[in-house]
């Protein structure tokens, strides 16, 4: 009995704690602008959570989830700028009801792409949806021929960088630099309002909180199993007879289609979407995120998304000059000496106690072994048994 | 674990919070009040806004890391420069200004949570900020929404209007039309070579040059440019410049791009006698990147420049050298900037309240004589009534000053030329 | 073409031209000190642009101290600029590999986090130092001019300079790893590190001398670069897509790809860039690139290495 209890509080208890630090802790705590700022934090959550699955548990590292996160912001803005620019509103304009940023860039007509947009439950589908067939197409193209590691994660990087020039390049259609400002209202409710900001904060937690169980309940199905053997031992798992590519191709759909759902709750919190999200920059923050938290912990990637950007913040706030020195030795110090994170933190502890007695504690870990998580080796050194241990906070 | 602490700590300052706002709310009560040497604080604050009997606190709201800092350092400067002058003269109301600054980071979203944080948390009375338009149309709606006050200190495109800001910088019509008119008058220009970075602001006011060029002036463009923030090859356009051998060339780009830009000019032979070329995007601050050697003899159309041989001016720079170096310049955005507080001081003592909606209302034919550029008056659109000068480049760095229009009535909505 | 001779419209051809292969060496000076660092051990170095803006604030202290103290200086500092810029961003580079880099070779993702925390700590630093605002170092006047062969061409000087830059670099680096012996050890590393090792290479020493290479190449892409661009804090962020793009598409591990890559990609743009606006050639340039490499994801040329 006991065990049971035990074995159901390892599986889920963490998750109720987070469920619990997000919908008692925090809104009792903070008051609507600090609950609004984490509501905004716990957006780039959404990418951590799709990061470690594909980056911890797949060991694909993607530097480019700022794209997914930015279309599936975009995708919202463009429902909800649509709804701001009736003819009523934008009558100044030379061509009264579309954007105000296309009639400044002499558009007469609303192009084509932006027309679907007018539905509310065409937005809803094509905010995972178009993120998701990008991702897929990248996916095929790198995963079927086998480009991966830190290759496929500068090719990440230089789609990101792609995405952001075409956005600001194409400012008729997209807003350019200054992205598409001043949403006002959903269906006729408007999201600016004390009870809105509130209602989707919950809403925007409710949908983390799914995120996370879905993420565990693939981590625990037996593709989750694989994705594991095929990070650690790619080719063994290529001659057992898996269609590697296929995995691979899968997970990263899913981490993207996670950054897009964030990115549409972003621009409900925000008000607004910019391509300063679709670049490189962003990107690899979002990383960060991730690797404070523990990369193979779902629930610690929530805590890195928080603790940074909390950190951000307050650093920023209180010590400006010195703030980007904090953050950067911040990401020095995670990757090089706390490597699962967070979430590690106790496994850590654990196994330099047990280095300290190694009589006490009958395991002995070797010295040697790569902290856990760790992307396999590169081809031709020499292999270690891989470490497949999973982080504290799963 | 470290989470537990952290969830801790903002319950604890919650509770912090509500026992300094019963202390505050305690100290508004007492008759105690009457001592302050200006007007009552509930008199002139009924809005709840962060002045006391003492002091009132505004925001400072700029990019002090990131791409931006470049650029929006000047501005951070002349604002402080402005504040503690103010302070030094006795404050607004009888109240010293306090300063709340925070770092935009070069990111809009950033701006954007900043400005919010100024306002709903510190609610300070009014904010001097922002430079580029993305940053301001990233805080926009919530200046508007929150019912703040940004002095805006930025030439920038027009097209926008708000009770919940002034904006102290020149606007698209004032800077463009007076300056093509005198390259016409001047230089003979007929044909016009239009280049920008791809941005909002550039592709606005080449909107305008080309409505004005074509149908006021009679001449023609010849080739109109873009490039990309930050693009650093400019051989091309130059060889297409040498090619459509235009008149002049009206150049509007920004940032880093403006290094790589003349000095690849000037590499390829090309030089002020033999093409005329007119920026206003080119400020005293970016030639200290670009190098005076690299420049001279080019022209540039502003409001303002460092040279500008008037009483005001001196004082102002001999102020702002006084505090920050002898080899500090100041440009055209770094003046606006730091007019702003003074705007504020004149509206709060007109308005005889720190209230953001009788700022607004009072704001409007405000005049400053002790403007370095000289005179200002705030037009009813809450732009500013300004001169536009044209400058020559020289090896130090500096602008001679040519040329000095007339006040120029600001038009963010032009007729004519969208 | 209006009003314009045959003779007019053949110099035009010619400084079109010379502007290709001028950006072509801009943009190969930037990517080879990333794509050996990368070609050699697996590693990002996402501070890359930071070293480049180490030799641009090197040049720019050295034009101080020669217009302030050393006015004879003045018209070879920039030489010696070249030379201290390497020589500093190597050693920053080689401090860099000793304490952080060396740690994480067993995980070469993490390697590119940690050197993306030390670019911002970097960018940090020059502003602290050298403040906000962007400096300009006085270049020598034989430097930025022009040659004008004929009435009608005008070569840019500072562009022939960073050719000749580019092409005795490449070559050194060329030589150094094909010709040398200790070329021969980084490939060995580079093809089976184990052997290496067994052999009695020490390959840990190939690995530093390797990185701080790269980094000091970058800083003398950075004082070359003052010729053309700006000096500022973050500068070196303005090249650093462009030098990714060019590594990637070269096909990340050859040498040979890296200038293939470099020079498609600057001869496109630069051609582009004449017949249409700027962002225009460039959003064309990037979305071939990205066309090319969904069909050949692994880039131009691809080494063959033993897995």
């Amino acid at each position: 009995m006991n065990t049971k209890l035990k074995a159901l509080w390892g599986g889920y208890g963490t998750v109720l704690v987070l469920a619990a630090v997000i919908f008692i802790l925090l809104p009792l705590s903070l008051d609507l602008f600090r609950l609004n700022l984490v509501g905004k934090y716990l957006t780039y959550a959404f990418v951590a959570v799709g990061l470690v699955l594909c980056w911890g548990y797949g060991g694909i590292l993607s530097l480019g989830q700022g794209v997914f996160f930015g279309l599936g912001g975009y995708c919202m803005a463009m429902f909800l700028k649509l709804e701001a620019s009736d003819p009523e509103s934008t009558k100044i304009q030379s061509t009264p009801g579309i954007p105000d940023f296309m009639d400044w860039n002499q558009l007469t007509e609303l192009p084509g792409f932006w027309l679907p947009f007018k539905s509310f439950l065409f937005t809803l589908f094509a905010v995972p949806l178009v993120p998701g067939i990008l991702a897929f197409i990248i996916a095929v193209a790198m995963f079927k021929r086998r480009v991966g590691g830190v290759y496929f994660a500068i090719m990440t990087q230089a789609f990101a960088a792609v995405l952001s020039i075409l956005i600001i390049g194409q400012q008729g259609y997209t807003g350019g630099v200054n992205g598409i400002t001043d949403l006002k209202t959903l269906h006729g409710w408007d999201i600016r309002t004390d009870e809105a900001k509130y209602l989707l904060y919950y809403i925007n937690g409710a949908l983390l909180i799914g995120v996370v169980l879905l993420g565990r309940f693939v981590i625990g199905s037996k593709f989750g199993k694989l994705l594991l053997a095929l990070r650690d031992r790619e080719e063994r798992v290529r001659f057992s007879g898996y269609d590697v590519a296929n995995f691979k191709v899968f997970i990263f759909c899913l981490a993207a289609m996670f950054s897009a759902v964030g990115g549409a709750m972003f621009t409900l919190q925000v008000g607004f979407m910019s391509p300063s999200f679709v670049g490189i920059v962003p990107s690899i923050e979002m990383v960060i995120f991730t690797a404070v938290g523990g990369r193979m912990s779902l629930v610690g990637a929530v805590y890195g998304s928080l603790l940074v950007n909390y950190g951000k913040s307050y650093f920023s706030e209180t010590f400006p000059e010195l703030w980007l020195f904090l953050m950067g030795g911040l990401f020095i110090a995670v990757v090089m000496l706390f490597p699962n994170g967070l979430a590690g933190l106790s496994n850590q502890w654990r196994e330099w106690r047990d280095r300290r007695r190694p009589k006490a504690g009958g395991t002995v870990t070797p010295l040697t072994a790569p902290p856990a998580g760790a992307t396999p080796p590169p081809a031709g050194k020499d292999p270690l048994p891989p470490v497949a241990s999973v982080g504290g906070g799963r | 674990m470290s989470q537990h602490v952290k969830k801790d700590e903002p319950a604890l300052k919650a509770v912090a919070r509500l026992l300094r706002g019963l202390l505050l709310g305690a100290a508004f009560l007492t008759p105690a009040l009457a001592l302050a040497a200006g007007p009552p604080t509930a008199e002139v604050n009924t809005t709840g806004l962060a002045v006391t009997d003492t002091t009132v606190t505004v925001g400072q709201l700029h990019s002090a890391t990131g791409t931006m800092a470049i650029s929006e350092t000047g501005s951070i400067q002349a604002e402080r420069l402005a504040i503690e002058q103010i302070n030094e003269a006795g404050g607004i109301l009888g109240r010293k200004i306090e300063i709340i600054q925070e770092d935009g980071a070069s990111d809009w979203p950033t701006f954007a949570e900043k400005a919010r944080k100024l306002l709903v948390n510190d609610k300070v009375a009014a904010v001097f900020g922002c430079w580029t338009s993305a940053s301001r149309k990233a805080v926009l709606p919530v200046f508007e929404k929150e019912n703040g006050m940004l002095y805006y200190p930025t030439f920038y495109e027009g097209l926008e209007e708000s009770k919940n800001v002034i904006y102290t910088g020149q606007e698209a019509t004032q800077q463009i039309i007076a300056g093509l008119d005198w390259l016409a008058k001047n230089k003979g220009a007929k044909t016009f070579y239009l280049i920008g970075s791809d941005y909002i602001w550039p592709r606005t006011s080449n909107k305008i040059a080309r409505k004005h060029i074509e149908n006021v002036l009679k001449g023609k463009v010849v080739g109109e440019d873009y490039f990309p923030l930050g693009h650093t090859q400019f051989g091309s356009l130059i060889n297409k410049i040498k090619l459509k051998k235009p008149d002049a060339v009206y150049s509007i780009i920004v940032g880093g791009s403006n290094v790589s830009w003349w000095k690849q000019l000037k590499a390829a032979g090309v030089t002020a006698d033999k093409q005329t070329i007119l920026t206003i995007s080119v400020t005293e601050d970016e030639i200290l990147g670009i190098g005076g050697e690299n420049m001279v003899g080019y022209y540039a159309a502003m409001k303002y420049f460092q040279s500008l041989d008037n009483e005001n001016n001196k004082k102002f720079v001999e102020a702002f050298k006084a505090k920050y170096g002898k080899d500090a310049v100041i440009g055209d955005v770094t003046q606006a900037a730091y007019l702003g507080p003074w705007l504020w001081k004149a509206a709060v003592e007109k308005a005889g309240s720190f209230d953001v909606d009788k700022i607004a209302a009072a704001s409007p034919d405000i005049e400053l004589t002790t403007a370095p550029e000289g005179y200002v008056k705030i037009h009813k659109n809450h732009h500013l009534w300004s001169k536009l000068r044209i400058g020559e480049a020289q090896a130090d760095g500096q602008y001679k000053v040519l040329y000095e229009s007339e006040l120029i009535e600001p038009n963010p909505f032009p007729e004519g030329y969208q | 073409m209006d009003g314009m001779t045959l003779s007019e419209i053949g110099s035009l051809l010619v400084m079109q031209g010379f502007n290709g292969l001028s950006f072509f060496s801009v943009l190969l000076l930037m990517a080879l000190g990333l794509a050996i660092i990368f070609g050699q051990m697996g590693v990002i170095n996402m501070a890359h642009g930071e070293f480049l803006t180490i030799g641009a604030y090197t040049t720019y202290l050295l034009s101080v101290v020669a217009t302030d103290y050393a006015p004879w200086f003045m018209n070879f500092y920039f030489i010696a600029a070249i030379f201290v810029g390497f020589i500093v961003a190597f050693i920053v580079g080689y401090l860099v590999e000793w304490s952080m880099i060396r740690h994480l070779y067993r995980r070469p993702l993490d390697s590119l986090l940690a050197t993306w925390g030390l670019s911002l700590i970097m960018q940090q630093a020059f502003r602290s130092t050298f403040g906000p605002k962007e400096v300009s170092a006085t270049l020598p006047d034989w430097l930025m001019g022009s040659y004008a062969p004929t009435d009608t061409i005008d070569i840019p000087l500072n562009g022939l300079f960073v050719m000749g830059l580019t092409l005795l670099l490449t070559g050194a680096v060329a030589l150094l790893i094909f010709r040398s012996r200790w070329g021969l050890h980084v490939r060995a590393t580079t093809q089976n590190r184990a052997m290496s090792g067994a052999v009695g290479i020490d390959t840990a020493k190939v690995d530093r001398l390797t990185f701080a290479l790269g980094c000091g190449i970058a800083g003398v892409a950075g004082a070359a670069f003052t010729t053309i661009g700006s000096t500022g804090p973050t500068s070196g962020s303005l090249y650093i897509v462009d030098t990714f793009l060019v590594v990637v598409f070269g096909g990340a591990q050859s040498l040979l790809g890296t200038i293939a890559s470099a020079f498609s990609i600057a001869q496109a743009q630069s051609t582009l860039e004449f017949f249409m606006t700027g962002s225009m050639a460039k959003v064309l340039t990037l979305l071939t690139i990205i066309g090319i490499l969904m069909l050949r994801p692994e880039g131009l040329f691809r080494m063959r290495v033993r897995k």
